[in-house]
């Protein structure tokens, strides 16, 4: 089980502008009127992507029972990560200290059946608890199988998802990242007179397999991707990411912890980007060839970029027409509500306001920037408090993470699942495209009129 | 019987088991204005209500105890006393349930004991109905949280014959039915419809199918369930002329209550196929006396019909499953009626059921034991949750999704199982997955003497060097 001095220490991350002030984010939840998960989740979420691996949850049923299996996120090849396991621990396990042996057994079964490059071992509550030393039991069975087996401390009640995210990063930055060297280039796929850069991503997920949206243009730039942390990784890869040239934090403050460990250790800068909307991928990869400095690669970015937004602003134009001026209201955390913004903006719609509960300041400057002086944050994401802006801003859309999802469609008012769980990949110039189609679809809906109508018999009374 | 055979491998892969507190969680959601809370870690809520949301695409009231390292080492009394007393506060619900977890359980809470201190410390919530439940994950699943807290809520709110001064057969016409956790809301619904054409009305404990019937309401944000068992209503459970009890893992809450009231109770195991709702039909037109409706009647001929169309995609059809006790009993029982063969049964636990399984042998495992034994086995068709949907695609047969979770499918918490024409319909949605899928033809014999035109040997040989 961690301390609440190693707690603490994570708890401390100097690359997260929320950590100047009071860690308001980090407050106290309030038994009986809480959300949201746990740090297990969140050490989950970031992790499972990496497709190749062998996931074990530690503890009973109902960590992975509910969980296994249901994200968006996709693989280009393996897929053993969409397979559940857990010790499943049973009520024997715990009153006879039994976990250790189980877990041990567990981690022999899975790499028999399926030969994994390597084990996640993820720790959660109960075991944590009865105080079962699962870095032990790693460390024996990597000696014994000869195969590496990680331990994720990811106890639930640690804290929130977002401590889960630092520790499930630390744990790659420990055990994993510096323990290969990336793959020679073949000589075969090295363009002529271009000089190919290494660099990662740090916390795209590759939800709807959107990255793949973003990856043909990294290739033909020549950034060589040697891990996306997480989304299609492959253990392999995550061990090469201390060679890159530049990290790029993808979108989130999640696992900035690896960001900020890789330059520590490693020397290697890192910018924080978004992939949403036309203006900020072509910043991302303007960040890119900066960080780089290599001129050529400036160059041919710079072309890319002029060639890229030709090409999406032109077949975007009919749906500018259906969209323009309409209102959004944007509900979503942290760098989301700006790079968002900006999305929406790029299509000529209005952001009525946006949620900024985990936005930090540096998020709010720019989002005033981006909306003016007069722009509506808004730090009370109820629903209750919500559809009162909906109705005051005569908003067309909600714009939200799926957990509202009900909260709108309730109300009858238009949505968008802008999160982790949803269907559709939004990112790059192309994801623009699937964005509009999605935005069009629910607000140009004939749904809306009958189930807002009451039914005829009842109008035919009300006017009379 | 069965031979029932245990968990032996030390991993668990591609769990078929949900938790007892998810179970506990959809017991409680049956009643009106109701909210679960799980005494755990914020992520046992989290976990359990994407699970719901998934599955009926409704929001999910569900609460925590927000356990966090300091309560979860030094203790959590606090923590459940205040949560309670911050629903009650807040969302002003008729029912809160306490639901433990593995983490509170091994950490020792006593959660009746907290249930005392709410009550003497805020005694301004006396008419909030608050039941605890043992319901740790480390033990049981869905179906067993779900019997668990039923019972519990039967014991606490109740009232004995004696106290309340109630008499079986005061009410003439109510029918208590203690419905188990495999009926859908639209089971419910279906059931509703039968039990009162028989002229007699049933009081379901729980009823999810007021609740999670996805409705459209004028109340866009109700922090607690609408609809469902109104808690008063169970004052009048006393004065019903009988008990109908749906599914054998419900035998210790129909105890419970026959030992509260002295209602006579019918007790049946579940309600699919024909012989299930012979039984189900008999007992309403002995308890209500009145004859069996024409239209009932026309039902079963409609199955009886169903039956012989079905019979020849079914017959001798190799069939696995996986779901809990109740649900696997009563497919097993409806494939066995319908001609075909049950090679592969798999459920998350021990249960009352399992016992009465006509199969060889009934493994207690997950979805990965089933695709070994379905293999082996060389099943024809799967039935299981949307998680062996993977299965499936794996085994190359077919899948009926049935149980919890369905996520991959819209409306199947809607699907209507039971009854006559709920039988039909599940015959007939057996029979056109074995019909469209893909099976064994015989294989095209080219004769050597053939005289087809010239050009149809051509087309084969170059698409046999593509390949």
């Amino acid at each position: 089980m961690k301390s609440n001095k190693d707690i603490a220490e994570l708890m401390d991350e100097p690359a997260c502008e929320h950590n100047k002030k009071e860690k308001s984010g980090c407050a106290k939840p309030k038994p009986g009127s809480a959300a949201g998960g746990c740090a297990f989740d969140g050490a989950q979420i970031a992790l499972l992507p990496i497709a190749d691996v062998a996931h074990i949850v530690h503890g009973p049923i109902a960590c992975a029972g509910s969980s296994w299996d249901n994200r968006g996120t996709r693989s280009s090849g393996s897929d053993l990560y969409r397979i559940g396991m857990t010790t499943d621990m049973t009520e024997q396990d715990v009153v006879m200290g039994r976990g250790e042996k189980r877990l041990l057994h567990s981690i022999k079964q899975a790499v028999d059946t399926y030969s994994p490059p390597a084990v996640f071992i993820y720790n959660t509550c109960v075991p944590a608890l009865i105080g079962d030393d699962i870095d032990a039991v790693c460390k024996a069975a990597e000696e014994k199988w000869g195969v590496p087996v990680v331990p994720i401390d990811c106890a639930g009640f640690y804290g929130t998802k977002n401590l889960g995210n630092r520790i499930a990063g630390d744990a790659m930055v420990k055990y994993v990242i510096g323990t290969r060297d990336p793959d020679p280039l073949p000589p075969e796929i090295t363009p002529e007179g271009i000089k190919v850069h290494d660099v990662n991503l740090v916390g795209e997920y590759n939800i709807a397999g959107e990255f793949w949206h973003v990856l043909p243009l990294l290739d033909e730039l020549g950034l060589r991707v040697l891990c996306t942390l997480s989304g299609d990784a492959r253990f392999r890869e995550v061990q090469t990411m201390h060679k890159a040239e530049v990290n790029m934090m993808v979108c989130s403050k999640a696992m900035v912890n690896v960001a900020r460990k890789l330059n520590q250790q490693y020397g290697t800068p890192w910018f924080e980007g978004s992939f949403y909307g036309i203006t900020d991928t072509s910043q991302a990869l303007r960040d890119f060839a900066k960080s780089i400095g290599d001129d050529d690669l400036t160059a041919r970015t710079e072309a890319l970029i002029v060639r890229e937004e030709a090409r999406i602003r032109a077949a975007l134009e009919p749906w500018r027409e259906r969209l323009k001026g309409k209102r959004v209201l944007l509900y979503t955390g942290g760098v989301k509500s700006w790079s968002v913004i900006s999305a929406l903006q790029d299509l000529g719609m209005v952001v009525v306001a946006t949620g900024t509960k985990k936005s930090t300041e540096e998020d709010k400057a720019r989002i005033r920037e981006l909306m003016g002086e007069e722009a509506l944050m808004i730090e009370d994401g109820s629903p209750k408090a919500l559809l009162k802006v909906v109705e005051d801003y005569k908003a067309d859309i909600l714009i939200a993470g799926g957990r509202n999802m009900y909260t709108a469609l309730k109300a009858r008012i238009p949505f968008l699942d802008i999160n982790q769980e949803r269907e559709f990949g939004y990112a790059g110039y192309e994801g623009m495209l699937e964005l509009v189609r999605q935005l069009a679809l629910t607000m140009e809906s004939p749904v809306w009129p009958a189930v807002r109508a009451p039914a005829p018999w009842k109008a035919a009374r009300t006017v009379a | 019987m069965a031979e029932i055979e245990k968990r032996k491998k030390a991993l668990s892969v591609s769990p078929l088991k949900a938790s007892q507190p998810v179970g506990g969680s959809l017991a409680t959601l049956g009643f009106n204005r109701a909210m679960p809370m799980l005494h755990g870690s914020q992520g046992c809520t989290a976990f359990a209500k994407v699970f719901f949301v998934r599955h009926f695409r409704e929001p999910i009231p569900l609460q925590t105890t927000a356990m966090d390292q300091g309560s979860s080492v030094m203790g959590a009394d606090e923590n459940v006393v205040e949560g309670i007393k911050n629903i009650a506060e807040k969302s002003n619900p008729s029912l809160i349930t306490i639901l433990t977890t593995g983490l509170a359980e091994t950490q020792g809470c006593d959660v009746q004991r907290n249930v005392r201190e709410f009550r003497s410390k805020y005694p301004q919530y006396d008419h909030v109905a608050v039941v605890a439940v043992n319901t740790p994950d480390f033990t049981g699943c869905v179906e067993s949280g779900y019997a668990l807290t039923l019972t519990e809520i039967i014991k606490q709110l109740v009232p004995d014959a004696e106290t309340a001064a109630t008499k079986p057969g005061h009410r003439k016409r109510q029918l208590n039915i203690l419905a188990g956790s495999m009926l859908t809301p639209g089971d419910v619904e279906a059931l509703t419809d039968i039990v009162e054409m028989f002229g007699l009305r049933p009081l379901f404990i729980p009823n999810v199918a007021n609740s999670l019937d996805g409705s459209l309401t004028d109340d866009p944000f109700s922090p607690v369930t609408i609809g469902g068992t109104e808690i008063s209503e169970l004052q009048t459970v006393g004065d019903a002329l009988a008990t109908l009890v749906i599914g054998s893992s419900l035998g210790k809450a129909a105890d419970a209550l026959l030992e509260k009231t002295g209602v006579p109770d019918y007790r049946i195991d579940h309600l699919y196929g024909l012989a299930a709702n012979d039984q189900l039909i008999s007992a309403l037109h002995e308890i209500s006396g009145n004859e069996v409706p024409e239209r009932i009647e026309r039902q079963r001929m409609q199955l009886q019909d169903a039956l012989l169309d079905t019979h020849f995609m079914l017959g001798q059809l190799r069939v696995s499953i996986a779901g809990d006790a109740d649900q696997l009993l009563g497919f097993i029982d409806l494939v066995t009626e319908s001609g075909g063969e049950v090679v592969a049964a798999v459920t998350p636990g021990n249960a009352p059921a399992l016992k009465k399984m006509q199969v060889d042998t009934i493994k207690i495992g997950d979805l990965e034991d089933l695709e070994n034994m379905a293999k082996a086995n060389k099943a024809q068709l799967l039935i299981g949750n949307s998680h062996a949907a993977h299965s499936s695609e794996r085994l190359n047969i077919p899948i009926l999704r049935a149980g919890f979770p369905q996520y991959d499918i819209i409306g199947g918490y809607q699907k209507t199982w039971i009854g006559y024409r709920g039988t039909r319909q599940v015959l007939f949605d057996l029979a056109n997955l074995v019909i469209n899928f893909a099976h064994e033809d015989i294989s095209v014999y080219h004769s050597i003497y053939g005289q087809k035109p010239a050009h149809e040997k051509q087309d084969r040989e170059a698409e046999a060097t593509c390949h």
